[in-house]
């Protein structure tokens, strides 16, 4: 007898389309399954037998064979047991082949028979949904996130006995009802726990609504994790599309508890991560960082001590908005539309122009600029010092709230996308140099300003741009149609490092 | 005239130099002594046990390789008995044998011929001893005059890059092989230098530079100049030593005072103290020169007034207070007043410096 489930293998991020045969014939009773699959579908035999004993279920004789189809497909992990287990029974005519016809199947079994959370649900729903499949069955806890994928019967079970009964006629289990998730329950921390900090908050804003990238430099302790923290907070929330593929990137990472996402990540990994921990990378390829970071925020706190080989890594994320990890001889698209936060001592004790208190050796401190100066900073809009507030400051009441800033933010954005609309980008800090040309309308003496900043050698030519750039964001901020002077001189202020000029001195 | 300007005594001398520099360097703060004997005194003070090995091998010195050896680093050696020799430095009690130069010996004998002025300070100075060492350099440059210093990080560089701000030549004194930068990171000023100053040592090409060669370099520094300017030094700073060695010679010596807390103003306070000329600009330096308003420096193109906000938190960074603080003073809000900074800064009246501090550019 032969039989045939659908499932789906997670390849990167898509869903890819399987097909589970099993086969069972009279021999000597043996348990083959090929088709390319790792450890874990090897083991998934000793799990389906017993999770198929103790639903009380009969395990057929014979010589079983399953394949997985296609079989140049490499298959990973457990999430192949239940069609596994379905395709076995059916074979054997305990449940009606009938029922398996555009139904998909999804999940781990434990030994028991109960289908176990298994990450992915999102991405395999949508998988199903774009292969004609009418229905899919899925973990008991998977249900609220598959049945975010709209016309597609999601049959959320417990355990295989539930699954078989559903196959046979049965109705299918209401399904679980949406429990606050930790994700959409707790806020982001809000801006209003800042005292002072005047010029860090109005860069912040300003990254917010240009999505500009960010360096907060500044003494231990002055509140550049602080502030990093609270950018969230004042960012648009995700659209539903946007919401969508970021609950289905966190779940096949494994890090979602269920249902639909609906904050903007944050992601702050350690400064010892790997170039393909931060970029994505590993056999099969896995989201790194920066895809963990899609539609949100990438913190990256004390730059200079990343390795440089994870930094450079960022280039190509940073500049495309994704990446693409070659492994043998497939190539994987991830996204990494992110906002790139960066904060980083003055040098490596912390105390460089704060006062005398710096106990660098100029190695030291050139080491640490050497590592600042790299390609990656050059690719920054907003350079900012962050520095300790004075006392005053700290006993003042809050000077602004997430919420007043976030609708502030929410006009500019608003703004950028009907000036940007067709040109493929959403805000100024997608703009590449042609759009920088064409689509910011930079008012004469602003354009003087400009010209006199690149003479004097403050500038590089990308830096220039990246200075327009904000300006166009400082506009729209204070619903300017065209860029002035103002916008531009303040826009360089928030942009600065120690001139190009002054690179004689040693 | 292909007449060689270093002649085979000289040269015997700068080899010998580079041969016991192992030996010298044990010689501690005796070196400006021991480099005011003979040939064969130095050798007995310090050869030890190689004194024999020495003598024999300085007798079969060659002068032509010495001279090819300059040739292929660009260098020309001129020595003391050249008449061009700078007349200055014959006044040292140790004038250094050989000079090597590069750049062109007769821009070097040009520019050290007038009145040279040494700027000389602390490798690890604040900004404001950075702005001020560029600033005398600019004003110094511009008013016709050459600087002097030692090309190391910090005052030293600082004032190299103010002349040729100005345009002006100016003359990079290196402890040994003056055909490389040291440090090596100075490079580009290196470079520059040699394009349109002079870099000039003692020692000749393919000398490794140890710790006697410091203080050596520094009596030529003063040699050269007719005053030597220290804007920052701590207690142990070799720009001390330049200082003294300035006022053995009867040259004048100026300093920059500073904050009286600051540990790198120690040494300038020391210097004013003793009666060196207080220097807060180039026309102090002419004045100290050229008697009081014998010379005076080329004004720098008037700056335009500014508006009364902009002028208030010029004011407020140039006397200290940190950026905040400033647009306080001020009375500007954030925005405004990191506008009015870019304003300053394209006005070239305020530079970055790290931390996100501004200092005014004098």
């Amino acid at each position: 007898m032969l039989a045939r489930v659908a499932t789906f293998a997670i390849d990167g991020i898509q869903p890819r389309q399987v097909w589970v045969e099993a086969d069972i014939r009279s021999g000597l009773p043996a348990f083959t399954i090929v088709g390319l699959g790792d450890t874990a579908v090897r083991e998934s035999r000793d799990r389906i037998r017993s999770a198929i004993l103790n639903s009380g279920f009969k395990f057929p004789d014979g010589r079983i064979t399953a394949n997985l189809a296609p079989a140049f497909l490499r298959k990973a992990g457990p999430g192949f047991d239940a069609a596994l287990a379905l395709a076995l029974l059916a074979a054997s005519g305990q449940v009606p082949s009938a029922g398996l016809d555009g139904c998909a199947v999804f999940g781990e079994l434990s030994l028991g028979g109960e289908l176990r959370d298994s990450p992915g649900a999102l991405a395999v729903a949508e998988g199903a949904r774009r292969c004609g499949c009418a229905r899919l069955i899925v973990p008991r806890q998977r249900g609220r996130e598959a049945a975010l994928v709209e016309r597609l019967e999601i049959i959320a079970v417990h355990c295989l006995r539930d699954a078989a009964g559903v196959l046979e006629g049965a109705d299918p289990p209401p399904l679980p009802s949406p429990r606050a998730s930790r994700w959409t329950a707790a806020p982001p921390p809000d801006l209003a726990d800042i005292r002072g900090h005047e010029v860090p908050l109005l860069a912040l804003e300003i990254a917010a609504a240009g999505a500009h990238n960010l360096l907060l430099e500044g003494a231990p302790g002055t509140g550049k994790t602080m502030l990093a923290r609270r950018l969230p907070s004042i960012l648009p929330p995700l659209t539903r599309t946007e919401a969508i593929e970021v609950t289905r990137i966190h779940s096949v990472a494994g890090m979602h508890a269920g249902g639909l996402i609906t904050v903007r990540p944050f992601r702050a990994p350690h400064h010892t991560i790997s170039p393909a921990g931060l970029a994505g990378g590993g056999n099969p390829p896995r989201p790194g960082e920066a895809t963990l970071a899609h539609h949100g925020v990438l913190f990256l706190d004390e730059l200079s001590e990343f390795q440089r080989s994870s930094l450079d890594a960022l280039r190509q994320p940073l500049e495309d908005g994704s990446v693409t990890i070659v492994r043998g001889q497939r190539a994987l698209r991830f996204p990494t539309a992110f906002m790139l936060v960066a904060a980083t001592n003055p040098c490596p004790c912390g105390f460089a122009g704060v006062d005398d208190r710096c106990s660098c050796a100029d190695v030291d401190l050139r080491r640490h600029r050497r590592r600042l100066s790299g390609p990656l900073l050059d690719r920054l809009d907003l350079l900012v010092d962050v520095r300790r507030p004075g006392d005053r400051d700290l006993r003042e009441p809050p000077r602004c709230s997430s919420k007043q800033v976030l609708a502030r933010v929410a006009e500019a954005r608003e703004r950028q996308q009907r000036r940007l609309a067709g040109s493929g980008a959403r805000c100024n800090g997608e703009l590449d140099v042609r759009l920088v040309r064409r689509r910011v309308g930079l008012d004469e003496a602003a354009e003087n300003e400009l010209g006199r900043a690149y003479a004097i050698g403050l500038l590089s030519p990308r830096g220039r741009d990246r200075v327009i750039r904000v300006a166009r964001t400082i506009a729209d901020l204070a619903g300017r149609e065209r860029v002035g002077r103002d916008d531009v001189l303040l826009a360089l202020s928030l942009r600065q490092r120690t001139p190009v000029e002054t690179a004689l001195l040693p | 005239m292909s007449e060689p300007r270093a002649c085979p005594g000289c040269l015997a001398r700068a080899w010998l130099l580079a041969r016991l520099a192992g030996h010298l360097d044990r010689a501690g703060n005796r070196i400006v002594a021991l480099l005011g004997l003979g040939d064969g005194e130095l050798i007995a003070a310090v050869g030890g046990r190689e004194a024999d090995d020495l003598r024999a091998e300085l007798g079969c010195f060659d002068p032509d390789r010495a001279r090819a050896g300059c040739a292929a680093a660009a260098l020309e050696p001129m020595c003391r008995c050249d008449p061009a020799y700078p007349e200055r430095l014959r006044g040292l009690g140790s004038p250094p044998a050989v000079l090597h130069v590069g750049g062109g010996l007769d821009r070097f004998c040009a520019s050290v011929a007038d009145q040279p002025v040494a700027i000389v300070g602390a490798r690890r100075a604040s900004p404001y001893g950075l702005e001020v060492a560029r600033s005398l350099g600019r004003g110094l440059g511009a008013a016709g005059l050459t600087v002097v210093s030692g090309m190391a990080a910090g005052i030293d560089a600082a004032a190299h890059v103010g002349a040729l701000d100005a345009g002006a030549a100016t003359i990079a004194v290196l402890p040994a092989r003056p055909e490389r930068a040291y440090p090596a990171r100075a490079r580009a000023l290196h470079r520059r230098i040699r394009e349109v100053g002079a870099v000039v040592s003692e020692l000749g090409p393919g000398v490794a530079p140890r710790r006697w060669m410091f203080p050596a370099r520094n009596r030529i520094i003063a040699g050269l100049s007719a005053m030597t300017v220290v804007v920052a030094a701590g207690r142990s700073s070799g720009a001390l030593l330049t200082a003294r060695a300035a006022a053995d010679l009867d040259r004048a010596v100026g300093a920059v005072p500073g904050p009286v807390t600051a540990p790198l103003a120690w040494g300038p306070h020391e210097l004013l103290r003793s009666g060196a000329h207080l220097i807060a600009g180039p026309d102090d330096v002419l004045d100290a020169l050229f008697g009081v308003g014998g010379r005076s420096s080329v004004a720098p193109a008037a700056r335009p007034a500014l508006e009364p906000g902009l002028q208030r938190l010029l004011d407020a960074l140039a006397d200290g207070h940190g950026t905040m603080e400033s647009f306080a003073i001020a009375g500007l809000g954030p925005d405004r007043g990191l506008t009015a900074l870019a304003v300053l800064e394209l006005a070239g009246r305020i530079r970055r410096q790290a931390g996100g501090r501004f200092s005014a550019v004098p």
